[in-house]
């Protein structure tokens, strides 16, 4: 099941941003999040985003997870309780998008990969926002320094996010 | 007659210089949003709670039959469904069809004042308007000095991307006129209102802000501002919740705060009426104008 929703989603964010923007010097931003394993009664997979952040420049939403296969496109409704991503880029977005919608997944470690083609040097956060439906909500922001080498940087959650790490890669 | 209780909270607004001490403690008028953020599906529901109370936002008033006023992202007006007046509060259901920034408002615009009749000086009675001054002053009445009392109560919600087409002033009261966008507020970020006043900037005036949830703490987490020369007040948010910011010009209350009042972390149920001194020579009324907004900061 977790392979399965992984390739979907890198596949589909690698295909829509390679559509958008490639340029030669294209670099791949790989974020490894983990969603803990939690022991409650009542249990569903979080609403996940994720954001690259620049001061001065608008949040660029890399991907957000949620119910896709809802019925009339219904998982769209509880988006905005991704509080902090709807704030900074999803509520300007209409979701479902290619290479940014994807299907939530199950706790465990996950590896994403986005095409996020140059990014100019400078100090960038990477965001994760976990929102889980009759659980709690948790952001961790992850600073990334990109420098012509690239760059990298990790953070930890509390509560409904473990180690969240970033790599930019040349 | 829709607005009687509406009508006892600004009558004892506006004859402050009467002192009638008929409501213990600050009453605090609020809308509140179910939620403020919507997808923008077009077939979503706010529903809205109306009430006043000491606490907020905490139902311990009389329900007030106010009329609610929606304008909707494109300005138009928007009818609210299945209001109802309860014991404690109104509510009403919006439905969120655009997208774009929707404002519910309550608006209050009454006179208030008095008149000589037969060597006597008598108040207009309660819920007076412009429309029904004739028929309040009696045949042979002098010396009519009349004042106006507005109120304006709002709460705003967002249907993806907040716009700026709803907040359109009448130049009455006081008014918000938003710099940052009252559904684009954040922990740690400052944010910046400006009021009106009969649509001049309103200078000097004191504002506060104060997180829901009085009952729960020590502490009210009152902020205090004051506008500035345009009329702008800027705050910064200490924490997540939904805050009542409210301001009032003319007459003697402070800001926003009902007869008796405490200050900052006063004892606000138990203000005595005692509190307010006692009657003062019946003056000249005085204009006044109270606004309130509940608005919704992340974090």
């Amino acid at each position: 099941m977790q392979i399965s929703h992984k390739i979907v989603l890198t596949g589909s964010v690698l295909g829509a941003a390679t559509a958008l923007a490639a340029p030669a010097t294209a670099q791949t931003l790989d974020v490894t999040l983990t969603l803990p394993r939690l022991s409650v009664a009542e249990y569903h997979r979080p609403y996940v985003a994720v954001w690259l952040e620049k001061e001065g420049a608008p949040a660029r939403t890399l991907s957000v997870l949620y119910d896709v296969d809802k019925r009339n496109n219904g998982g769209v409704k509880w988006l905005r309780d991704i509080r902090m991503w709807w704030r900074a880029s999803g509520r300007s977005l209409t979701l479902p998008a290619d290479g940014i919608s994807g299907a939530t997944r199950a706790p465990g470690t996950h590896k994403l990969s986005f095409a996020v083609g140059t990014l100019a040097p400078g100090k960038y956060t990477v965001a994760v926002e976990a929102a889980r439906e009759n659980g709690g909500r948790e952001v961790v922001r992850v600073p990334l320094n990109v420098t012509a080498a690239g760059g990298k940087g990790s953070a930890t959650g509390q509560f409904e996010l473990g180690a969240v790490s970033a790599v930019l890669a040349r | 007659m829709a607005m009687t209780g509406f009508r006892k909270l600004l009558l004892i607004a506006a004859t402050a210089a009467i002192a009638v001490p008929q409501m213990a403690g600050a009453a605090r008028p609020w809308l509140l949003p179910s939620e403020t953020m919507f997808a923008g599906s077009g077939n979503e529901w706010l529903t809205v709670d109306a009430a006043i109370s000491s606490d907020l936002y905490y139902f311990d008033h009389p329900g007030q039959d106010w009329q609610p006023v929606v304008t909707a992202p494109d300005g138009s007006t928007a009818q609210v469904e299945n209001r109802s007046v309860g014991k404690l509060r109104q509510t009403f259901d919006l439905g969120i069809k655009a997208k774009g920034t929707y404002r519910i408002a309550v608006v209050n615009e009454m006179l208030m004042g008095n008149y000589m009749l037969n060597g006597e000086r008598k108040m207009l009675p309660r819920g007076t308007t412009a429309a029904t001054l004739a028929t309040a002053v009696p045949q042979g009445a002098t010396d009519v000095q009349t004042a106006t009392a507005t109120t304006r109560i709002e709460t705003f919600v967002t249907a993806g991307e907040p716009d700026r087409k709803a907040f359109a002033t009448t130049g009455k009261g006081l008014e918000m006129v938003p710099v940052t966008h009252p559904n684009d507020l954040a922990v740690g970020e400052a944010a910046t209102f400006q009021f009106l006043l009969n649509g001049k900037p309103a200078a000097g005036l004191d504002v506060v802000a104060i997180p829901g949830g009085i009952r729960y703490r020590a502490d009210l987490k009152q902020m205090d501002a004051k506008t500035d020369a345009q009329g702008k007040v800027t705050f910064t948010w200490p924490e997540a919740g939904m805050y009542w910011v409210s301001l009032s010009s003319g007459g003697r209350r402070g800001p926003g705060e009902g007869p008796g009042a405490g200050g900052p972390g006063g004892a606000q149920g138990a203000a005595a009426p005692a509190g307010q001194g006692g009657p003062r020579p019946m003056g000249p009324p005085q204009d006044r104008a109270t606004y309130a907004m509940t608005v919704e900061v992340q974090g």
